[in-house]
């Protein structure tokens, strides 16, 4: 890990910051959060353009910060790719005049050139003329990312890169990044706030919340199995419920709502413990009314459709179980009318033993 | 027409504002971006000679500037001449109220520069410099183009001030504005309307440039 990107960072004001991530050359790691979580703030820790009280930047084997020793380098010095969220692109300076202002590493000579190639590169060629209120959304992105990448960067930051471009757009740069990635061997940090960006593109996604990374790991493994209930929806997931762990029979169980749930996985809760657990939505299954479906017999749960949310093609429905605990799933438009499923009709669903992920509870409760 | 009192307003209105430009980018820019205690402050005084009455804050300059006070004893110790009724001294107070008009425009124009601009130079290895002179200096353009051109013709135009700390010395503190009260208390209607419709002309003409200027600047943006 010396020649990638390293972060530990710890403030109380002025926002609290409690933060450690890595990231390899070569890997992208998406910080993932809502809005305010300070994922923009760490960012530009990175580049140089914050100070947080205490901690230490390293990348590519350089030092870029350390508070405990004093050093702090300037974004000058620091080799940094960024790309921010609006761009930043310098409105008076054509296409080509903004990528040539970030390479002063090379000879004068020689800038025009590198310029032109790297927005070759970039699929912009022949609008080095243009000024950025001359390009399309898309287009602006990319000039910002050959820009980014002209001073030959030892890390690439990329800061909402997508959020202002249009859908079709989006998915086009997306694949651009998946390309880019495989040409670029340096750490990519992205900052998001979209799950399924984060999943798209991210080998490893970083969880960040209040100023503190919560939890790290691929995609699959930090989406459906949460470190605890507060992760568990700040990726979404709102089957977030209470239970004990009993250990009759073979595998482990948990009891829940007065019924017993099989459970694949127990990373090493003893029976009677209390825990907190998370099913994503797409393991809930629902029963056909008139002949058995998949999993009938696995987990069986019986309860009262509270609400339906019909959202395109599929219907968010809402079922109330025991009295207190609310299970979200989807099922398509088709299927829940032939189910009648419908706000007031009983249901009878399976939780898939695979879906079913087991949380320490939070402290607090 | 009286050549030398224009000659002298064009001297001066050049110095005052070759003077205040550099000086109030530095102070426009600081006002613009940065967050001090005091800031408000220090926007009101500047804002202060747009609304005080001429006559008083020549009345305070002229006391600033007069052989009893600091200011005046330094000046006259060091060049040997009395500040107030001087050129110098009349420089000085044109610095003075020129203020607001230099520094006002230049802080919206730096004030309107994005903060990611500054940063995505740095991190393109751009230094302060580099930075202010690459990316906010042509960006902030059409506000110190028009804090130059708003100098120069209002010190052109300024009378209170000027016939206050001034005085009435021809050649030496009389500027056109002060000639042409002086022709027309002298009943020479026709001397003071040539010089009138010059002055007229010189600021419409100074005016008309900005807005050329920035017109042609905005268009191209």
């Amino acid at each position: 890990m010396a020649e990638g990107l390293e972060l530990r960072v710890r403030q109380r004001a002025p926002i609290p910051l409690d933060a450690v991530f890595a990231c390899a050359p070569g890997e992208l790691l998406a910080l993932l959060g809502p809005s305010g979580s300070g994922k923009t703030t760490l960012l530009r820790i990175v580049a140089g353009l914050d100070r947080p009280a205490d901690g230490q930047v390293r990348c590519g084997g350089a030092r870029w910060f350390d508070a405990a020793a004093g050093v702090d380098l300037p974004p000058q010095r620091r080799r940094v790719g960024i790309v921010f969220q609006h761009y930043a692109l310098f409105p008076h300076l054509s296409a080509l005049e903004n990528v040539v202002a970030a390479l002063g590493h090379l000879p004068p000579a020689e800038r025009r050139g590198r310029a032109a190639r790297l927005l070759e590169s970039m699929n912009l060629a022949g609008l080095e003329e243009r000024r950025p209120g001359e390009l399309s959304g898309g287009q602006q992105q990319r000039v910002a990312v050959a820009r980014a990448l002209a001073r030959d960067p030892a890390v690439l930051l990329l800061d909402e890169p997508f959020s202002a471009v249009d859908q079709v757009t989006r998915r086009k740069l997306q694949r651009e990044l998946a390309r880019l990635r495989e040409e670029v061997k340096i750490p990519i940090v992205l900052v998001t706030h979209d799950l399924d960006e984060a999943r798209l593109l991210a080998d490893r996604i970083v969880i960040v919340h209040r100023g503190a990374t919560l939890q790290a790991g691929p995609p699959d493994e930090v989406l459906l199995r949460p470190r605890d209930a507060d992760v568990a929806r700040l990726v979404d997931l709102s089957n977030v419920f209470s239970g004990t762990v009993s250990g009759a029979g073979g595998g482990t169980t948990l009891r829940w709502q007065g019924t017993s749930l099989e459970v694949q996985r127990n990373p090493g809760f003893a029976p009677g413990e209390r825990v907190d657990w998370v099913i994503p939505s797409r393991y809930v299954i629902l029963h056909r009314r008139d002949r058995p479906s998949r999993g009938e017999r696995e987990n069986p749960v019986d309860g009262v459709c509270a609400q339906c949310l019909v959202l395109g093609d599929t219907v968010q429905v809402a079922l109330e179980v025991g009295g207190e605990a609310t299970l979200h799933f989807n099922v398509p438009v088709h299927v829940a009318r032939r189910n009648g499923v419908e706000p007031g009709a009983r249901l009878r669903v399976s939780l898939l033993s695979e879906g079913i992920h087991l949380m320490r509870p939070r402290s607090h409760q | 027409m009286d050549w030398e009192a224009l000659w002298l307003s064009l001297k001066l209105a050049g110095w005052t504002t070759a003077l205040l430009i550099p000086l109030g980018i530095l102070l426009a820019r600081a006002i613009a971006w940065r967050r001090f205690r005091g800031r408000a402050a220090v926007e009101a005084l500047i804002a202060l000679p747009l609304v005080l009455p001429p006559t008083v804050l020549g009345f305070y300059l002229l006391v600033a500037f007069g052989a009893v006070s600091p200011l005046g004893r330094a000046f006259e110790a060091v060049t040997g001449d009395a500040l107030a009724f001087s050129f110098a001294g009349l420089l000085l107070a044109s610095l003075v109220f020129n203020l607001p008009f230099a520094i006002q425009p230049m802080q919206r124009a730096f004030a309107g520069i994005p903060a990611d601009l500054r940063e995505a130079a740095w991190c393109s290895g751009l230094t302060r410099w580099e930075t202010f002179r690459r990316v906010e200096l042509p960006l902030a353009f059409p506000g110190v183009l028009a804090a130059a051109v708003l100098t120069f013709a209002h010190t052109l135009g300024e009378f209170g001030v000027v016939l206050m700390v001034g005085g009435n010395l021809p050649g030496r503190t009389q500027t056109i504005a002060i000639a042409i009260y002086d022709r027309v208390q002298a009943f020479d209607n026709a001397a003071a309307g040539t010089m009138s419709a010059a002055l007229v002309l010189i600021s419409f003409v100074a005016i008309a440039l900005i807005h050329g200027l920035s017109d042609r600047r905005g268009g191209r943006g």
